[in-house]
């Protein structure tokens, strides 16, 4: 249970029987009068937001999100199943759901799912993913209209921009926060 | 250099400016023969106020504003008073709010609230001339003229007109500070400064009720671009019916569950001397904001709470 004294920016709350995240919080005062604090939340599920008013006598129950480790099996028809390798159990998360990190999603990749009760609503991969170059033009000394970078496909298809000395078969490093190419790995 | 550093750092230009304004602030008030006075910061009473959370410090407490002891000075025959002050009050925290923030509170014996009407006026020209801002300025993208009269609007009147809500209906079905905060405050202080005057009763325990319709108390609220700057009144001398008010402030804060706040005795005991007089509270810190164009409090203090 949370009282309007924790209401702040980031807090999940529960509200009628969804989750919420505030993401954006104000406290307002008026004079000697009671306290106001001004939320905005955003369902967690579907997305729609609302901005409301909260008083200080208000309280709140506290979402049930929890944070499960779950590895990437396979994609199907537009949904990405994640399974528990404890428990062996399986979920299903959509494309809306996956979001950019579809991108960096390679087979028995470790991501952590986000749990509502027993609903999983969301995904996050780790900071920095190794993935492999499938297809790259070779590298042609002297061409350099878009100054030393090209554009190359990853194994999952993504297409990225690194520096013209990659090749095909080359293992790089990609920020999954940015999209962006960091490094060479050699293995 | 740490974050916290560098935040202190950039904070030098509204630091400097501060400064200034505090001079211009005792200048503005000793050129007019005000005594600065000091009272303890801590004391074993406050007004009760429902709506005002303190800190308790051992058994007393962190004043949430010097009134009580500036009103016995009052009682004790000094006749203009100002002081500048750190004040605490719990769980206020925001992007106008500090738990522990500066007010600049003064008080004029003799005088009822349409005398510190005419002071905020004077102060603030006075203190944005200083500055070398001149009559005219920007707060946050919004042009403030301080050419006189300022807007006098009172609350049944910013109630209708830009609620279209009937002030004591709004009061009564527990929706006063929502109203106002969301639908009339927005529209208060822009183009030049506004007062909002003449509170509902029961929003004003310490102020007097008007002569001419005794439904409302002599209070009222000076705006600047929405903000709230700054509260006056005419303080009530009557010390049976401040009993009374207090006594109903003690007992909502216990049905309400919150701290107790004992009945400031010796208070009541000098109010009964008290001489007819108006006193206001400006939030400093707010002042600063307004002149020196910063959105959020944060801007004006060297510290906030998170950084310590």
């Amino acid at each position: 249970m949370y009282n309007a004294s924790d209401l702040r920016k980031g807090l999940r709350l529960k509200i009628e029987g969804d989750p919420y995240i505030i993401t954006e919080f104000n406290f307002v005062k008026p004079g000697k009068g009671q306290a106001l604090y001004r939320c905005k939340l955003k369902n967690m599920i579907n997305g729609s937001q609302f901005e409301r008013t909260f008083r200080s006598v208000d309280s709140f129950d506290e979402a049930d999100l929890q944070e499960k480790k779950m590895q990437f099996l396979y994609m199907e028809e537009g949904k990405y199943c994640f399974m528990d390798n404890n428990t062996y159990e399986q979920v299903f998360l959509t494309a809306d759901q996956v979001g950019d990190a579809a991108n960096f999603l390679l087979e028995n990749l470790e991501a952590e799912i986000l749990f509502f009760e027993d609903r999983a609503l969301g995904i996050s991969i780790p900071n920095f993913v190794d993935m492999v170059v499938k297809e790259a033009e070779p590298w042609a000394k002297g061409d350099s209209v878009t100054g030393n970078n090209k554009p190359v496909i990853l194994e999952t298809g993504y297409r990225i921009m690194v520096p013209a000395f990659v090749d095909e078969g080359d293992k790089i490093r990609v920020d999954t926060r940015t999209g962006e190419y960091l490094t060479r790995v050699k293995e | 250099m740490t974050e916290q550093l560098w935040k202190m750092v950039g904070k030098k230009a509204s630091l400097r400016r501060r400064q200034s304004i505090v001079a211009a602030i005792r200048d503005f008030f000793h050129a007019r023969d005000f005594l600065e006075v000091e009272t303890p910061n801590r004391i074993p009473a406050l007004a009760p106020e429902v709506h005002v959370d303190s800190f308790a410090s051992g058994s007393w407490f962190l004043h949430p504003s010097p009134e009580v002891c500036m009103k016995r000075l009052l009682a004790a025959g000094y006749e203009s008073l100002f002081q500048i002050c750190k004040c605490y009050r719990e769980g206020e925290r925001g992007a106008r709010h500090l738990p522990e923030f500066t007010l600049l509170e003064w008080y004029r014996a003799g005088a009822d609230y349409t005398a510190l009407m005419a002071d905020c006026e004077h102060l603030l020209a006075d203190t944005a001339h200083r500055l070398g801002l001149g009559r005219c300025f920007v707060y946050q993208g919004q042009a403030i003229d301080l050419e006189l009269p300022w807007e006098r609007i009172t609350v049944d009147e910013a109630f209708r007109r830009y609620a279209g809500v009937i002030a004591e209906d709004a009061l009564a079905a527990d929706r006063f500070e929502e109203i106002l905060v969301e639908e009339v405050e927005p529209h208060l202080g822009f183009g030049s400064p506004a007062f909002l005057c003449d509170y509902p009763l029961p929003l004003a325990s310490l102020a007097r009720k008007k002569n001419d319709n005794p439904q409302v108390a002599e209070r009222f609220e000076l705006y600047i671009c929405g903000m709230e700057l700054a509260n006056g009144f005419s303080e009530l001398t009557d010390p049976a019916e401040q009993r009374r008010r207090f006594q109903e402030a003690i007992e909502q804060r216990n049905r309400l569950g919150k701290a107790p706040s004992p009945m400031p005795e010796p208070f009541l005991d000098d109010l009964s001397r008290m001489p007819e007089a108006a006193g206001i509270a400006l939030g400093l810190d707010r002042l600063v904001m307004v002149l020196t164009d910063a959105a959020v409090i944060d801007q004006v203090v060297a510290f906030t709470p998170e950084m310590l």
